[in-house]
């Protein structure tokens, strides 16, 4: 048979054996990683989905439970992840370069950028349990609905809107907290050198995840904070 | 085929290196348990789908036993309470639709032997690969123990429909054992987006020399249709499943409207049980199709090789292949006439539903064109690939009916739909299943399957299925319902019991045959005759390597392909066939 035996290059460490190459092995899980957000649009989609169904039936009362989010608070959070998405580009680099102490300093910023992420919602779901906007048999949502002072807010349909900001918000977090998982295994690994300018697939593939989770809550603040802040 | 790879140089250095680095575990965990190999790993599924559909064959037995003698007592069981009845139903079918119709054709036969038949060493992620297998035997251990807690299994069938499957009240299965139905299809979700990403990659990537997207065999297309398939369907059913579980533990209302229980009203509003319905089809159409494109595969596979015929066409096949899979996700809506819908959106589902019957029609003529004038070998695979053409058009025929608002109406609620879904998804994809394991037992074990006890299973189950399925569609237009627990006391159905008796003795039958098959199975895993590498003289790359393939698949060397999947009977070549890898100055096509 006209087969060809296995082309062994410069072996790099890393190189797992059932690649020819590093290039194919950088291929293979750069697509894998996007295959992986495929999924998590198609996840998330579902959600998106149930929002867009109820915020066309029940919009009045959508507004009036999205008037009592903290829009400061969302907007600072907001920034924060963007400027995380930033460090993490900017770690990318510094792998890319070669530069070590550039690299282990820009991920330590996206993680502590990351955890004010978590800590600022944190806040935010606290005041929501104290205002009693947690869906269950306490759920309370006093008020009226905007342009209409003298028609009361539904409560059904107000808690459904907290039930969809708690689910994505909440599945928001939890990748958040995954990914702070991630990048402090990468920051112990940039600390000890293993990311190297041949080699730093993990760092690129953990990129595009926060990117993505990034991205995420930038659908998610104007869906959710910004339905109607007229007056 | 073996010979003439002792040409291959295996003295030079880093080619000794490249063994070396391809050697397999040693230890008996690693190698037998969390084992990373795709060919042990598809072994696991298959060995696991085989459990499974045992479990569900029973659970359909009992069915069958309570719908003519609704009041027998069972050594053990006892009497089968109507609630009983639906978890049977429930369970009956989330198990062969997960663990089975999903699990065996791609986790099982798209493990083992897609790296192999595009000439790589493994899957692209193999530890990847090992956890979606265990995460899939979890899900499995989750949903089995739903049986054995208090209030028993679920009873909102597989579709899981809100608000029964919303409330903890709603019934006695609908309390902790619900919570594992979900739970168990949310992590099978994972486990399947896993795989599916693993498949894709694969295929992109990790394709020999020469082996060009149109030089796969269809079996490779079909696994890899039904990777992208599950990868944008399972995640949908995943969050659907979340929002499901917040709803009956946490109190929020995504899928209940106000719902009266028992004279009492439920703490929920708002919601619609029309949302779960939608993000279920979602998924749920494209799942039909993931669990019957493998047996399309296969069944290309195996008509081309026992034709000694190259397939009728290839291309056809292919864009055939992602017509089905593009439309199905354009058509959930049919499982939605009954539910209420605007008719203009019925319309649309309707069209697009009927589409699908264009490149399930060019499918079915090029697998009637490529027996046409071939030298038939009718060996026990090549008659499994022929019952699941047979099958396929059966159960297919009856689709275009289903897909008209005007007519799925009055039958959606029968015995008829059960006909209609049986027939194409459940036995024609086993048909597939059954093919796929006869063609490749000798690659996977060594030695061969007996001939004369896979034809008489194959008659018993080919005669046994029909008769068990053929006459639903009948009950279906007299007007039985389904999932009705009892039917034996209405009297506008008396008739219609001699024929339900028949289906439970044509039952009975037919299980028996499956034991012929799994004594078969064993029996020739260690006393079977020994095989050659190639015994059905075949051209695709999987017969070109040891047999069972070594860990590495090809024992040190890459393969390099020159062919197109299905040379047979070529002119001026001196075999009736040409294998993928065969030389170049092979005369060709």
């Amino acid at each position: 048979m006209a087969d060809s035996p296995i082309a062994v290059e410069h072996h790099n460490p890393a190189l797992k054996h059932h690649f020819a190459n590093m290039e194919q092995q950088r291929e293979a899980s750069s697509l894998g990683m996007w295959l992986f957000l495929a999924t998590e649009i198609m996840f998330f989609g579902g959600m998106f989905c149930a929002y867009l169904i109820y915020r066309y039936w029940y919009f009045p009362d959508f507004a009036a439970a999205s008037k009592s989010l903290d829009i400061t608070l969302g907007a600072v959070n907001t920034a924060v992840l963007i400027c995380s998405s930033l460090t993490v580009v900017m770690a990318v680099r510094a792998a890319q370069l070669g530069k070590r102490q550039e690299q282990v300093v820009y991920l330590a910023l996206t993680l502590v950028l990351g955890l004010a992420f978590l800590g600022i919602k944190g806040v935010e779901w606290t005041s929501k349990f104290k205002e009693h906007h947690i869906p269950g048999p306490t759920f309370n949502f006093e008020g009226s609905v905007p342009g209409h002072p003298d028609q009361p807010v539904d409560q059904h349909h107000a808690q459904l809107f907290f039930s969809l900001y708690f689910a994505m918000t909440g599945m928001h977090a939890l990748h958040m907290i995954i990914g702070v998982g991630i990048f402090s295994y990468l920051l112990y690994h940039a600390w000890k050198g293993k990311y190297t300018p041949e080699y730093h697939t993990p760092l690129e593939n953990s990129g595009l995840y926060w990117h993505f989770v990034d991205i995420v809550w930038i659908y998610l603040f104007p869906l959710l904070y910004l339905i109607d802040r007229k007056k | 085929m073996v010979a003439q790879d002792a040409h291959d140089p295996h003295g030079n250095d880093p080619h000794a290196h490249a063994i070396h680095a391809h050697a397999a575990p040693t230890s008996f965990i690693r190698k037998y348990i969390f084992s990373l190999d795709h060919k042990v790993i598809g072994l696991q599924y298959y060995f696991l789908a085989l459990a499974a559909v045992f479990v569900g064959m029973f659970l359909s037995l009992l069915m069958r036993i309570h719908m003519i003698w609704p009041t027998a007592n069972l050594p053990l069981i006892g009497e089968i309470k109507p609630e009983t009845y639906l978890s049977l139903l429930t369970m009956h079918g989330t198990i062969m639709v997960f663990f089975v119709l999903t699990t065996a054709p791609q986790g099982g036969f798209g493990n083992y032997f897609l790296p192999i038949q595009i000439g790589a060493p493994d899957m692209a992620f193999p530890v990847l690969n090992m956890l979606s297998f265990w995460t899939t035997f979890i899900a499995f251990m989750v949903i089995l123990a739903a049986f054995f807690v208090t209030g028993g299994a679920p009873l909102h069938g597989w579709t899981g429909y809100a608000p029964l499957s919303a409330l903890q009240s709603a019934g006695p299965g609908e309390q902790l054992g619900a919570d594992l139905w979900i739970t168990s299809i949310a992590i099978f979700c994972v486990a399947s987006l896993m795989g599916a990403l693993n498949f894709i990659t694969t295929v992109l990537d990790l394709r020999a020399k020469g082996m060009t997207m149109m030089r796969m065999p269809l079996t490779v297309w079909a696994w890899f249709i039904t990777a992208i398939l599950g990868l944008l369907a399972f995640g949908v059913l995943l969050s659907a499943g979340i929002l499901l579980l917040l709803d009956r533990n946490l109190g929020t209302s995504f899928y209940v409207p106000l719902v009266v229980v028992n004279g009492q009203i439920m703490g929920h509003k708002g919601g619609s049980p029309l949302l779960w319905q939608h993000l279920f089809w979602f998924f749920g159409h494209p799942e039909v199709y993931i669990a019957i494109l493998p047996g399309m595969g296969v069944a290309s596979q195996l008509l081309s090789t026992f034709s000694r015929k190259p397939i009728f066409g290839y291309k056809a096949m292919v864009y055939a292949l992602m017509g089905i899979g593009f439309l199905g996700f354009m058509v959930w809506g049919h499982h939605m006439f009954m539910s209420g819908m605007s008719p203009y959106s019925a319309f649309a589902f309707s069209i697009m539903t009927m589409a699908i019957g264009v490149p399930s029609a060019i499918k079915t003529f090029n697998w009637l064109g490529t027996i046409r004038g071939g030298r038939v070998r009718f060996q026990t695979p090549m008659l499994y690939a022929i019952g699941f053409v047979s099958l396929f058009v059966s159960g297919g025929l009856s689709g275009p009916f289903l897909a008209q608002p005007v007519l799925d109406i009055p039958l959606h609620d029968t015995a008829f739909v059960v006909g209609h879904f049986h027939l194409i998804m459940g036995v024609a994809a086993i048909f597939g299943m059954f093919a796929a394991t006869y063609y490749w037992f000798p690659k996977m074990f060594g030695r061969m399957m007996n001939e004369k006890w896979g034809r008489v299973h194959f008659f018993l189950t080919l005669a046994g299925t029909y008769a068990i399925f053929m006459p639903m569609h009948y009950l279906g237009m007299a007007g039985q319902p389904r999932r009705y627990s009892q039917f034996t006391e209405l009297a506008y159905l008396q008739h219609l019991i001699p024929l339900n008796r028949f289906m439970t003795y044509a039952a009975f039958v037919t299980i028996a045959a499956q034991f012929i098959f799994v004594i078969n199975l064993f029996w020739s895993m260690f006393k079977g005759p020994k095989a050659s590498d190639n015994p059905w003289e075949a051209t695709t790359l999987e017969w070109t390597t040891a047999t069972p393939p070594p860990h590495d698949n090809f024992g040190g060397r890459t393969p390099v392909v020159y062919h197109g999947p299905y040379e047979y009977s070529v002119t001026g070549a001196p075999k009736d066939y040409v294998m993928q890898n065969d030389p170049a100055t092979v005369t060709s096509h």
